[in-house]
């Protein structure tokens, strides 16, 4: 009690104080950061290895598709049709004699998938009186990925019709044709949304582990009591806090946004301005999260446990990065409100992709500002009434 | 040699259980993350909004719009009449896809010539849009289909006829679920597991452990059963939840799934104890689990193939116990996987395993500060 009426009083003796408070602690901050090289490694080395790694090793273009190519009578039709197969990125044929063979292949996951032309498709073919079976089976497990194959295969069925037709001198087959433009990614290259979703992932990562870790082993020690009987106010504390990391992960941020346009290619079609103004809301509710859960936890192995269970797999699943939100049942996008990242996400694949669009930018830059103010409040207020 | 490696357990169980807050996040979280995951991690769309383009406000292009607003998966927002809408309506996400449908469409498609159906779709996310690609190409299939019966129109050449294997309507969450019991049981044992000798060694207790008759043996056994018996309890109840909440289909048989599930806990405790043994701090063993695990889980296979990774990281994958697990839980639930089918994924974890528990082992006694 006393030292909270100590702490109002020095609080109202004006800012200089506080400035000098404040400095000194953010020194004193310093000087550990120093002395303890890890939480350089976490805010430099870490998000560069895991932008790296993640960066190549994250991909959802399905290319080079092993599949099995069952010719039971080969023709020139069967040969054209093949040819397309083999010469598209898309897909790497197996030929092999017998379906009996390719469902071995498919179930051992060998191949991914079989085209099958039966004995007779060369003469239905040609009589002409009924379409020709081509026949496909594909590994289903992995949903998504036979979704793209299957769309592969429909793309090179309708070009290779369309140029049957045009060989034997007959009109478009299909009465209507899809002509399709995908914006912003026209070659539709999933690194372009998947590395800047992944800079979010990797820094809430960071910004967790900086503050959670850091500031619970405080506790622990019983360090921040010993800061706490000083005249030095919360706020201070937690500003001074904040401040060292904040500057740290500022430069991690950097260093990995640094990389997702030189090293992965992505296009920064927005202001870099937007960019790092709106890295920096995000950072900041990112230590503020970090900053929460330790001063809730106060002990490090519970807050290690909290920063792994509430950052990572929420931002990795629930932000949008790769799964779309409105697609979510209602409740769980409630949910999503709260994940800093999905903001953040949201304005990256925005100003990277699509440039300054300030009706996407605004209202997700108020969301991290809210979020930051939260966070930071809630820290704070937690803080204080532990002291009592 | 049993009552001393019990009375560890017993310790170690203690020392897990007796602080609520540590007693929460073991149990609590794993349940209400399959819950929220499982219903959030899909890659199926629903109510994809979209706007229309129509400049021939015909029979004909009329019936198709309304093949997509009636489907549950689109959601018609607006009609649209000039083309300076567009940009906005995308630019801004109100739409993920406008559908123009040009002032010849009927006419082309009376006479007989063949038309054009343009789509805009919002590629922000490449993969949302090659998803909406596809459903739309589905729609439109069909729209072909029937006016070519309908209308005499002759039929193509050569028809394609695609089937599913082992997930005939490729529904998402049949994939994504199974994989969550491997993710989510892999961060409870590493957990578990991570800080554990972590823990004792910065607090001291562990050097009192060193001097007690147990022998190193007994030690890494009374360490890792502890979650092992977390992990195996915690796996069954997810993999129910997987069953019997999320209805995915369980074909194969239970052998082969807990013969991958006792390997891979074996694993994952070996990499976790492993950690938790080369930490001198807490703080040292949190990191190592967090170093071990976000790559582990972003490279398992979980969401993205492991095929579409360059080489490199492919090997280092290998490296990775989780992916073989994924191949296991996947293969038994959908696949029908025997056990002879799984040996190329079993062994791997159980080399893994043997290999860092032993050095785990050796930790316990040559790591000091």
């Amino acid at each position: 009690m006393n030292n909270k009426e100590q702490g109002k009083n020095l609080n109202q003796s004006g800012s200089g104080a506080t400035a000098m408070r404040l400095r000194g602690i953010v020194r004193k901050e310093f000087l550990q950061i120093m002395r303890d090289p890890s939480s350089i490694a976490i805010a430099f080395l870490m998000p560069v290895l895991l932008l790296l790694l993640f960066g190549y090793g994250v991909s959802l273009d399905a290319e080079h598709v092993p599949v099995a190519v069952v010719v039971e009578h080969s023709s020139v039709h069967t040969a054209s049709l093949t040819a397309k197969f083999s010469t598209s990125r898309y897909f790497e044929p197996v030929f092999i004699t017998s379906l009996q063979e390719a469902k071995q292949a498919l179930i051992n996951h060998k191949v991914d998938g079989i085209i099958y032309l039966k004995s007779d498709f060369s003469r239905i073919l040609k009589t002409g009186y009924e379409p020709a079976p081509i026949q496909v089976i594909l590994n289903g497990v992995d949903s998504n990925t036979a979704r793209l194959v299957s769309g592969y295969v429909q793309g090179i069925w309708a070009t290779w019709i369309e140029e049957l037709a045009r060989e034997q001198g007959s009109r478009a087959s299909m009465p209507v044709n899809l002509q399709h433009r995908i914006w912003f990614n026209s070659q539709v290259r999933s690194q372009n949304f998947l590395v800047p979703g992944l800079v979010a992932v990797i820094m809430t990562l960071i910004g967790a582990l900086l503050t959670a870790m850091i500031v619970s082993r405080e506790w622990e020690r019983g360090t921040m009591e010993a800061l706490m009987s000083t005249p030095v106010a919360i706020r201070e504390i937690l500003l001074g806090k904040i401040i060292p990391y904040f500057v740290l992960g500022m430069g991690g941020m950097l260093l990995t946004v640094a990389l997702t346009v030189w090293l992965f290619d992505v296009p920064l079609r927005g202001s870099f301005w937007i960019l790092v103004s709106t890295s920096a809301l995000f950072l900041l509710t990112a230590l503020g999260m970090g900053l929460f859960i330790s001063t809730i936890a106060r002990n490090q192995f519970i807050a290690g446990q909290a920063a792994i269970i509430v950052t990572f797999l929420p931002a990795f699943l629930l932000s949008g990065f790769i799964f779309d939100i409105e697609s979510m049942p209602a409740l769980v996008q409630a949910i999503t409100h709260i994940i800093a990242a999905r903001y953040f996400i949201m304005i990256l694949q925005t100003v990277f992709l699509a440039g300054n669009v300030w009706s996407v930018i605004i209202p997700n830059a108020f969301a991290l500002l809210v979020l930051a103010i939260i966070f930071l409040g809630l820290s704070r207020f937690k803080s204080y009434k532990r002291l009592d | 040699m049993w009552r001393r490696v019990i009375a560890l357990i017993k310790k170690e169980f203690l020392a897990l259980m007796k602080d609520k807050k540590s007693r929460l996040t073991i149990i609590i979280p794993p349940i209400l993350q399959l819950l929220i995951f499982g219903y959030a991690a899909t890659y199926d769309l629903e109510r994809v909004r979209f706007a229309v383009y129509d400049e021939d406000r015909s029979h004909a292009s009329r019936d198709l719009i309304s093949r997509f607003s009636c489907s549950p998966t689109f959601h018609l927002v607006s009609h649209i009449t000039r083309d300076e809408h567009i940009a906005p309506l995308i630019d801004n996400k109100n739409v993920l896809l406008i559908i123009r449908i040009g002032p010849q469409f009927s006419r082309d498609l009376l006479t007989g010539r063949g038309t054009d159906l343009q789509v805009i779709i919002d590629g922000r996310n490449s993969n949302t849009a090659l998803i909406v690609l596809n459903y739309v190409r589905t729609i439109l299939t069909d729209f072909n289909m029937d006016w070519m019966a309908r209308h005499n129109w002759p039929t193509p050449p050569a028809n394609l006829y695609i089937r599913s294997w082992y997930n005939e309507n490729l529904e998402s969450r049949w994939f994504i679920v199974p994989g969550i019991v491997g993710l989510l049981t892999l961060v409870v044992t590493m957990l578990v597991t991570a800080l554990s000798v972590a823990r004792e060694r910065e607090q001291g207790t562990f050097d009192q452990l060193l001097v007690t008759p147990l022998r190193p043996f007994e030690l890494l056994l009374g360490k890792a059963l502890p979650g092992f018996i977390i992990g195996i309890v915690e796996a069954t109840l997810i993999i129910l939840i997987a069953m019997f909440w999320f209805d995915i289909p369980l074909r194969g048989n239970l052998l082969a799934l807990y013969i991958g599930l006792v390997l891979f806990l074996l694993s994952a405790i070996g990499v976790g104890l492993m950690i938790s043994s080369l930490a001198l701090t807490q703080q040292q063993g949190l990191m190592g689990a967090f170093i071990f695990l976000v790559p582990s889980v972003i490279l398992s296979g979980f969401t993205t193939p492991i095929a579409n990774m360059p080489v490199l990281v492919q090997k280092l994958t290998l490296f990775n116990p989780l992916r073989y697990f994924m191949v296991v839980i996947r293969g038994v639930f959908l696949e029908e996987a025997p056990v002879t089918v799984l040996l190329d994924q079993y062994w791997p974890m159980a080399l893994i395993g043997s290999i860092t528990m032993l050095t785990a082992a050796w930790f316990f006694r040559h790591r000091t500060t």
